[in-house]
């Protein structure tokens, strides 16, 4: 792995590591994302992909590590990317429409009145086409279903022009169509507006037909490489401390814990090859 | 009704009312009523505690409003939030208890502090009360983007340097500031009514959050012009009126919502019946 | 100041009445109050003392026993709150608000034809501030029955009411009736803040709630340590309380006492901040106590409005 960040990188992070009350929640997390490049964050629920996430948006110092995103450390907070957060709560009456939250999007964080004008409307309008959300514009935020609230969150996240988009569990409640529609979409996003994407999930099948690049997160540490180079069953062993199988069915990838007596703590050596 | 006096109530009122549907609108955003009813609570006991002092009332009011949202916030903070705001509460309407218990003839003040004294006005009053609900005014439009942000998508506006804390004491001294100016005129206990029930009804009946505002605030006025009116021709207090009326404009918002989305079942229904 | 204990108050009769109505409302008040903490029900519990002004302005000025204004109004005002049973909490913080409202509106017409209709003053001030001192002996048999209907609803709905705090779909599960033991729990409310209207008042009747169940909570691992704790801080509080304002009397030359809310009021507040200290030496854990999963009902659900979440912790302060 490159030791000099290289400008086409959008985000380097070497080294990483977050205690938090006394527990490693990230030990040593290291990876690359370049431009336009779709990632899958993947791992167990407790595995730290919140945590990693937080690092990378700012709102948690590593312990130790470095994090350099568009060429240069980070600072407080992450101006380059736009966050699509894993629990957003909208209560059904709440006076936003869709394409409201969307507009709080392009200058949200600065103080005033949004002035109403027509360059806004327009921006706004086009990045709702572009999520496919322009059917319910006018709805209601609280109104809308998983699927459509993800579209306007990430339109949301878009529309300041970010290079680095980073969502927290999107698809965890969505049903399968749902599902499918925004991995779609945020792989359109990715390659035509150049915008790496970094999501989490603990199921990695949705993911498989359009991450460029996967990292897996177990214990806290990280294995990160293609799809190829990381799901497999000695390298997520050696990541879980214990045997685990990876397994090819039908194209989809299952990941399954060893039998009890080979979890000894040694983690096997012997590369399976896929059947 | 229009004459003479009655004309400095009526110029309060509209004041107190456009405050109180602006406020009232985070209010019902962040889901303060509670922190909502307790400064101005604890303002009043400031009050009584500033005429046992023989100073300004408005000084009393301002300092213990200040002080309960200064205090809702910070202990809120790290406990739970609606026990915080309870006994940061009763803390400050204690302190007004035993100010209150030095004072002499005082049954008349509680009663105006506690549901204003809107009717009796002068019109050297109204100047403190125009501009310090002016300051009001401009400090929410001032917050306005950030506050909104981070009241619908906290995670979303942390992630942007919009610090949840800082929004919820900004807002809470807002709140402080709306209440020393309002206090006075429609008393402690009614205020809360003002910035709650005009603006859940007016986000009950459209999506847009700035018509949203300007409707809590028209609901606002009619509910407080409505009460100065009928308590002028009735005799009974103010309070008991915009009391009433503030809970009638909330019932009536939702009853409104609440149709409006049963139409619009039935036409999807509709739709899809006929579609199918 | 002279001696701790001043002069002829163990032999007042005065201050027995007093003791014994701060006891028993101060218990009443603490069980109830860990349940209403639990529930995140601490506003509705507070808008309930403004219906109970309500009431004992209402009773005042038809001549009734104020008690009974103060249970009989908080009692439908709990109703009410039951019945209009929002399921979001938001939602049902508004509700609150606005029964809230016409309670607060009734008082100022109640408030306002006591002082004119009856051309008495005081009403106004027993009302807000209570009549712990001024009470009658004749009272306690009416304050102990009210006090066993309303620990008796606690005790009938106990353990779908802890079920229920923890999550409401557990509880129906399991057959638990749980509409039946919010009922129970609404009337016991109404019950305690009636109760403690009476002694020191209305404005002051959310602290002997709210208080030391907060502070117990803190402190005690178990909903039945709780109970205890916040049982025995709120008597100590009563008892203090009582001791000091009888104290306050000779205190200073103006022979004017100090109201007993206050120093109650002043007692819990002390004793919550303490219990906060406490909690602050013991290690960060995921799940301490008082932060009760119950967050769904209470004050408004936002996700970590207050605190930046430590990963370890869940979110624990809400807006």
């Amino acid at each position: 792995m490159t030791t000099q960040t290289s400008q086409s990188e959008i985000l380097t992070v070497t080294g990483v590591g977050v205690t938090l009350a006394g527990r490693p929640v990230l030990d040593d997390v290291s990876f690359t994302i370049a431009p336009g490049e779709f990632t899958g964050l993947i791992g167990p629920n407790g595995a730290g992909k919140t945590t990693l996430l937080r690092v990378v948006l700012g709102l948690q110092q590593p312990t130790s590590g470095a994090v350099i995103v568009d060429g240069r450390p980070l600072s407080r907070h992450n101006h380059a990317a736009g966050y699509v957060p894993q629990k957003v709560l909208l209560e059904p009456d709440l006076p936003l429409r869709a394409k409201d939250l969307v507009a709080l999007g392009i200058d949200g964080q600065r103080p005033g009145i949004p002035l109403r004008s027509r360059k806004r409307a327009e921006a706004v309008r086009e990045m709702l086409h572009a999520v496919g959300a322009e059917s319910f514009a006018d709805a209601r935020v609280g109104e809308l279903s998983g699927g459509e609230q993800q579209r306007v969150l990430i339109a949301h996240a878009l529309i300041s022009r970010p290079r680095l988009l980073l969502l927290d569990e999107p698809l965890a409640n969505l049903d399968i169509r749902s599902s499918q529609e925004i991995v779609t979409l945020l792989a359109k996003i990715a390659t035509e507006q150049q915008v790496a994407v970094l999501l989490s999930a603990h199921e990695i099948n949705p993911l498989l037909p359009v991450m460029d690049r996967v990292i897996y997160l177990a214990n806290g540490r990280a294995a990160t490489g293609t799809t190829e180079e990381v799901i497999r069953t000695d390298v997520l062993s050696r990541l879980y401390g214990y045997h685990v199988d990876v397994l090819h069915v039908h194209g989809r990838i299952l990941v399954v814990a060893g039998p009890p007596e080979a979890a000894a703590g040694v983690p096997t050596d012997v590369a399976l090859q896929a059947g | 009704m229009f004459s003479g006096f009655m004309v400095n109530a009526w110029i309060v009122a509209t004041i107190v009312a456009v405050i109180g549907g602006v406020v009232g609108f985070f209010v019902v955003l962040r889901g303060s009523a509670f922190p909502a009813h307790a400064i101005p609570k604890g303002a009043f006991a400031g009050a009584a505690g500033a005429s046992l002092l023989g100073i300004n009332t408005l000084i009393g009011l301002g300092a213990f409003s200040l002080l309960a949202a200064l205090g809702i916030g910070r202990l809120g903070r790290r406990g739970r939030s609606d026990v915080v705001t309870a006994l940061a509460l009763v803390l400050m309407l204690a302190l007004g208890a035993a100010f209150l218990s030095r004072t002499s003839q005082y049954e008349p003040e509680i009663y105006s502090l506690l549901f204003g004294e809107i009717l009796g006005v002068s019109t050297t009053e109204i100047v403190p009360v125009a501009v310090l609900g002016l300051v009001c005014l401009v400090a929410v439009a001032v917050l306005y983007r950030p506050l909104m942000l981070s009241s619908v998508v906290p995670d979303i506006a942390e992630a942007k340097g919009i610090r949840s804390y800082r929004m919820q004491m900004a807002f809470l001294v807002v709140v402080a500031a709306a209440t020393t100016v309002t206090v006075p005129v429609v008393g402690a206990l009614l205020m809360f009514s003002l910035m709650v029930g005009p603006p859940a009804a007016a986000r009950a009946l459209t999506s847009r959050p700035a018509l949203a505002m300007a409707l809590s605030v028209v609901i606002a006025m009619v509910t407080v012009w409505g009460a100065i009116a009928i308590s002028y021709q009735s005799n009974w207090p103010v309070g008991f009126f915009v009391g009433v009326f503030g809970a009638a404009s909330y019932a009536l918002g939702r009853g409104a919502a609440a149709l409006r989305s049963r139409v619009a079942g039935q036409q999807s229904s509709a739709i899809a019946a006929a579609t199918s | 100041m002279g001696a701790v204990f001043e002069p002829g108050f163990f032999t007042s009769s005065p201050v027995h009445v007093a003791i014994v109505i701060g006891t028993v409302v101060a218990v009443v008040s603490a069980v109830v109050g860990v349940f209403t903490v639990m529930r995140g029900q601490s506003f509705a519990g507070h808008a309930l003392t403004d219906v109970a002004t309500a009431g004992g302005a209402g009773a005042f000025l038809i001549g009734m026993s104020p008690l009974l204004g103060f249970v009989g109004l908080s009692t439908a005002g709990a109703g009410v709150l039951e019945m209009i049973g929002v399921q979001r909490a938001r939602g049902r913080d508004l509700a609150t608000g606005l029964v809230l409202g016409v309670a607060i509106g009734l008082a100022a017409l109640f408030l306002y034809l006591d002082a004119t209709a009856t051309a008495t003053t005081g009403a106004t001030q027993q009302i807000l501030f209570g009549s712990i001192f001024t009470t009658q002996a004749s009272t306690i048999p009416m304050v102990v029955a009210f006090s066993v209907v309303a620990l008796g609803a606690i005790v009938i709905a106990y353990r779908p009411l802890l079920l229920s705090t923890v999550s409401s779909d557990i509880a129906a599960a399991r057959g638990a009736s749980v509409r039946a033991a919010g009922l129970l729990f609404m009337l016991a409310l109404a019950l305690a803040v009636g109760l403690s209207s009476l002694a020191i008042g209305t404005i002051l009747s959310t602290a002997l709630l709210i208080g030391p169940p907060a502070s117990a909570l803190r402190l005690a691992k178990s909903v039945g340590r709780a109970l205890a704790v916040a049982c025995l801080i709120g008597v100590g509080a009563t008892w203090l309380g009582i001791l000091l304002a009888y104290d306050s009397y000779y205190w200073g030359s103006s022979h004017q006492a100090l109201p007993v809310s206050f120093f109650i009021v002043a007692i819990v507040f002390v004793t919550y901040l303490l219990s906060g200290l406490r909690r602050s030496a013991r290690p960060r854990t995921a799940a301490a106590p008082g932060a009760a999963p119950s967050h769904a009902a209470a004050s408004p659900a936002a996700p970590s409005r207050a605190t930046p979440a430590h990963a370890a912790a869940p979110n624990q302060a809400t807006g």
